[in-house]
């Protein structure tokens, strides 16, 4: 037992630091996996600190509880497949925020005649925590594909929504306001979790990594939110820490999308103009479908390749034989670059991840920008199962819903192939032009059947 | 604000502005500590910040250590299951992440 305040908020202090230099550690790439490690350390103390304090009790729930977390943690973290990783973070947010929620919960329960300051606390924590888990919880269900990726849209959407959320916040302004009954932050909790639910099914497409971002804000405040309720600072400082970092995060991320943060929330992304894109597909281009063959005569002759990946590799676990494929080029002296869209995949860096988990030499991944005037001068640029960063439509089509988001300029190289599994379009649910475009040719496939298809071509070529 | 008898678990007893100052000073923190982010280590720094904010398993653990009835037991315990799951999930899928950039050669100097 520890018996000395002091000693209990020196403790919780050394967490304080640990979390600090841990998001320090992770914003750097040479630092990133320590940065882990030490946030961990951290949150270790801070639990042993707490099991330790004097006056608890219910020690088999707590040790059974922990148990069921912790089998219920470790499975789901480790089971996954790395392209998962998004909805695992997801999911992982939102039981946060529903923790958060819950203690809310049972501090009003047990508040005889709570201080203003504290029902405004547990009002906040419930609502921020409530919203958080709904929303993830839907946002995981649709990548997961348990309901449809697309935006689900309806008339009067962003009005419905206002009104649940204000009803929500007419609740908790009742309660501060004096009226203390148990059903107040029943009826609140309820309201939350709808316009969790609400706010999250309007969204699709590229958008919602920054949504799982801003929910994993959300999560942060309602924990630090909790610290208030329960006067105690590693929480009310660690949620603070998340919930600025992550709406920073939520910015940046947006930025790298060219996207406003409210246009990601209100914009209902890539479910307008579907009629530009078929019309286009009626004027005597059409696609045209290539093989293995064909492609690989075509990469071994060429000087400069480059390899535009997107979430096809991802969903295929093509990355291996991607990088085999390049290896096999480079010995016969064509010089292979990767160009990697900030956005590519379900989440930033998704394509950095599992290319450097293929051992691709971090030298030949290029980032957008630094990647783009190469096209140009390059031979051939193999598209892999990437649709929406490499859309002309977001150059030179306002109608378009991508339209002014960055993309790789594939378009301008010799010429393009497009590896893909159909012609269904991509994640924003919208034509791309570029498979018109009368230097692009279409191998249709499995994107990894498509490339293992290729290094053997490429082999007897 | 608690029932008799509920009070010494508390943490710390700092007035309120104190812990608004704190907050205040934590959320220009934590604008700071990870301005600099790149682009590729946005998702590992997302999840890592997805396990911090799993520090509220410490009010899950206060809230079933002092307990009394029942309806706080099984709420507190909802809790701590689902605040367990945050820190546990959160840090593997952080490591698991991170773990791929581990073998990636060091980049060049001048890198970072």
């Amino acid at each position: 037992m520890i018996s000395d305040p002091d000693v209990v908020a020196i403790l919780y202090l050394i967490t304080i630091a640990c979390f600090v230099v841990s998001l320090k550690f992770l914003s750097s790439p040479r630092h990133a996996r320590k940065g882990n490690w030490i946030g961990g350390a951290g949150m270790l103390l801070a639990i042993a600190t707490t099991l330790l304090l004097e006056g608890l009790g219910n020690w088999l729930w707590i040790v059974v509880a922990l148990v069921i977390g912790s089998v219920v943690g470790l499975i789901g973290a480790r089971s996954v497949r790395m392209t998962a990783m998004p909805q695992m973070v997801a999911i992982f947010n939102g039981v946060g925020g529903g923790a958060a929620a819950l203690v809310a919960l049972s501090e009003w329960h047990n508040a005889a005649d709570p201080l203003r300051e504290e029902t405004v606390s547990i009002v906040l924590s419930a609502l921020i925590g409530s919203i958080s888990f709904a929303g993830s919880a839907v946002a995981f269900a649709k990548l997961q594909e348990l309901i449809s990726g697309r935006p689900i849209v309806f008339a009067g959407q962003n009005i419905v929504n206002i009104a649940v959320l204000g009803g929500a916040a007419a609740l908790g302004t009742a309660a501060v306001a004096g009226l203390e009954e148990q059903w107040v932050l029943y009826a609140l909790i309820g309201l939350a979790l709808l316009f969790g639910v609400m706010f999250v099914l309007p969204i699709g497409g590229a958008d919602m990594p920054v949504v799982i971002s801003l929910l994993n804000a959300f999560t942060g405040l309602a924990a630090s939110a909790t610290g208030f309720v329960l006067d105690s600072t590693v929480l009310i400082v660690s949620g603070m820490l998340v919930g600025a970092a992550g709406t920073l995060l939520t910015l940046l991320m947006a930025k790298a999308m060219n996207r406003s943060v409210t246009s990601v929330l209100f914009g209902a992304f890539g479910q307008v103009q579907v009629g530009a894109g078929v019309a286009r597909t009626d004027d005597g281009r059409t696609v045209r479908a290539t093989s293995p063959e064909d492609v690989a005569v075509q990469l071994s002759f060429a000087r400069k390749v480059i390899v535009a990946p997107g979430y096809g590799m991802a969903v295929a676990q093509a990355q291996h034989d991607v990088r085999q494929l390049a290896d096999v080029l480079e010995e016969k002296g064509v010089e292979v670059k990767y160009a990697i869209h900030p956005v590519a995949g379900r989440m930033p860096g998704h394509m950095n991840v599992l290319l450097a988990e293929a051992n691709v030499p971090y030298t030949q991944l290029h980032e957008m920008d630094d990647v783009n005037p190469d096209f140009p001068q390059t031979d051939v640029v193999l598209v892999i199962g990437a649709n929406d960063v490499t859309n002309p439509a977001a150059r030179s089509d306002p109608g378009s819903p991508i339209y002014g988001m960055p993309i790789l300029d594939v378009d301008k190289a010799a010429s393009i192939v497009v590896l893909k599994r159909s012609m269904n379009p991509g994640f924003a649910g919208i034509d791309n032009e570029l498979y018109l475009d009368a230097k692009t040719t279409m191998l249709f496939g499995d994107a990894k059947d498509s490339v293992l298809k290729l290094i053997s071509a490429v082999k007897a070529s | 604000m608690r029932d008799s008898g509920r009070g010494d678990e508390r943490v710390t007893d700092l007035p309120l502005v104190i812990e608004l100052t704190i907050l205040v000073l934590a959320a220009f923190l934590g604008f700071e500590v990870i301005a600099k982010v790149p682009t590729m280590l946005h998702t590992p720094l997302m999840s890592g910040a997805n396990f911090i904010h799993g520090i509220v398993i410490v009010g899950a653990i206060i809230v079933l250590g002092t307990a009394d009835d029942t309806f706080t037991k099984v709420v507190g315990f909802t809790a701590l299951v689902l605040a367990t799951a945050n820190v546990v999930g959160g840090w593997f899928v952080t490591d698991r992440m991170l773990g791929m950039f581990k073998r990636r050669p060091e980049p060049k100097k001048g890198g970072e």
